[in-house]
């Protein structure tokens, strides 16, 4: 197994900095607008994103919350492993809101279909937009891009992309790891 | 630990500690999915459910179609009194014949003792157990459970009593199964013509006086008198029933603190416990009924999860 920082940390927080700025750019001061991170691993940039925007950015009253697909995943009983699900806490309409999803990797885009049909159990929101940290751009399995990416990188399918938080694993670092 | 030990949900006596807190987790997400303006996910649309009902049945094969309907799942409903049953043919024929139609889980009440374990071996599906006889109603149990852990925090430590007709009960022994694994502490209550002889050897105790019981207990679980099982007479008359084992306003008020008080239904109002009892905010009967649904989701889709294509 052999590993490569892909992002240190100096980097990530250029990037969330960098992705917070765009998103007031298209949102203006949210007040239409709700930040949905993605289960398990898309909450922790959406609470890192939430706080820049909060404290650096002034801008209040932001309405963030998480959504859990394991329902709507299309491969149910189809892997070894049982699938496991997390907590979804949306306690706010996103009935005509604009949606931003909130996910770490976008991988094969199979998450973000799911999301997609989870998210119509809470209403029909105007638009969903999507913000990854690293975008794996030639591994889609759908029609699926995003709307704010922090890098794009071109990775093979037996390489992972592994993204640590300071808040759950010390540091923030995204590792790329290659299987020999 | 996101796995049943079990391929079926014959009885709570085959779950283990750790399945119960697994279904309870999962019923936690479901319960979620439940306020949502649309409360449906698609996890089981690949899966069919027949809902075979040799006994009658409201709230249950209620609560469990809406459980299969909320996950997705095809559903064919039977029950026998409009089957061929009545014309001859076995439980298994039965079965067989409705599997054969690619049905991938049956929810089965039966009034025989173990018809649910005798199925399990001999038909190819997954089995959940609606209630056998007089022996288990594992659902029942489980979601007994679960609205005590949502109502007090915990199961463990709680001191339950069950009231009432215990010997024709089902819901008496799966509850008497899950409290006892989940470490709470179990009173039965009752005439001991409706406790059955041995009971202590389950590792609960007898009282057969309401009020120490009442006094004793964190938790009140009222059981229906089962007349229809009856068939010889276990007690004077119903008026001497409910004024001995009858719960009310005056007995709840000389307690001196607050029991929570449930009953799987159906309630006889009048009889084992007072209208203004069953409705006042003691009661958490229709939290039950709630959770019913959330509880068979979980276990219906942790059973799905291990059929593979």
């Amino acid at each position: 197994m052999n590993q490569k920082i892909l992002l240190n940390s100096t980097e990530i927080h250029i990037i969330l900095h960098r992705l917070a700025c765009q998103l007031i750019e298209n949102h203006d001061d949210f007040s239409n607008t709700v930040l949905i991170g993605l289960q398990p691993r898309g909450i922790f940039l959406a609470e890192r994103l939430t706080e820049i925007l909060k404290n650096e950015y002034s801008i209040k009253n932001i309405k963030s919350g998480t959504l859990d697909i394991t329902f709507y995943r299309d491969d149910f009983r189809r892997r070894d492993e049982p699938l496991e699900a997390n907590k979804t806490n949306i306690d706010f309409t996103i009935e005509n809101k604009n949606v931003v999803f909130i996910d770490d990797v976008l991988y094969s885009g199979r998450s973000i279909r799911a999301a997609l049909s989870a998210i119509q159990s809470f209403g029909r929101p105007t638009k969903i937009e999507l913000l990854v940290l690293i975008d794996r751009r030639f591994s889609r399995h759908l029609p699926i891009q995003p709307n704010y990416k922090g890098r794009q990188i071109d990775v093979i399918n037996n390489e992972k992309v592994i993204v640590k938080w300071k808040e759950q694993e010390g540091e923030d670092i995204i590792y790329l790891i290659k299987n020999d | 630990m996101s796995q049943l030990s079990v391929q079926h949900l014959l009885g709570i006596k085959y779950l283990t500690k750790n399945d119960i807190e697994l279904i309870f987790q999962t019923a936690d997400h479901f319960k979620e999915v439940l306020n949502r303006p649309i409360k449906k996910v698609p996890s089981l649309r690949d899966i069919t459910i027949a809902n075979l009902f040799f006994e009658n049945s409201t709230r249950t094969k209620l609560s469990f179609e809406l459980a299969e309907k909320r996950l997705s799942a095809d559903i064919i409903n039977f029950s026998a009194s409009q089957s061929s049953v009545k014309k001859g043919e076995t439980l298994i024929d039965t079965v067989n014949n409705i599997l054969s139609m690619k049905v991938d889980i049956i929810v089965m009440r039966h009034p025989n003792v173990g018809a649910g374990v005798f199925l399990s071996q001999h038909v190819d599906a997954k089995i959940i157990n609606a209630g056998d006889g007089t022996h288990e109603h594992p659902t029942q149990a489980l979601l007994d459970s679960y609205s005590i852990r949502e109502r007090l925090g915990n199961v463990k430590d709680k001191k339950v009593v069950i009231v009432g007709d215990i010997l024709h009960s089902r819901v008496a022994l799966s509850n008497i199964f899950a409290l006892k694994l989940q470490g709470a502490e179990v009173k039965v209550c009752g005439p001991t013509t409706l406790i059955p002889k041995h009971i202590a050897s389950l590792g609960v105790t007898v009282e057969t006086n309401l009020k120490k019981a009442l006094e004793w207990c964190d938790v009140a679980n009222v059981l229906r008198v089962q007349h229809e099982r009856m068939d010889v007479s276990y007690f004077p008359s119903t008026r001497e029933y409910t004024q001995l084992f009858g719960i009310n306003k005056q007995i709840l008020d000389s307690l001196g603190k607050k029991i929570v008080i449930m009953h799987p239904g159906p309630i006889n109002r009048g009889v084992e416990i007072t209208s203004d009892v069953a409705d006042s905010n003691q009661s958490i009967i229709l939290n039950q009924v709630e959770n019913g649904v959330a509880i068979r989701m979980a276990i219906i889709y942790l059973l799905a999860q291990q059929i593979k294509r």
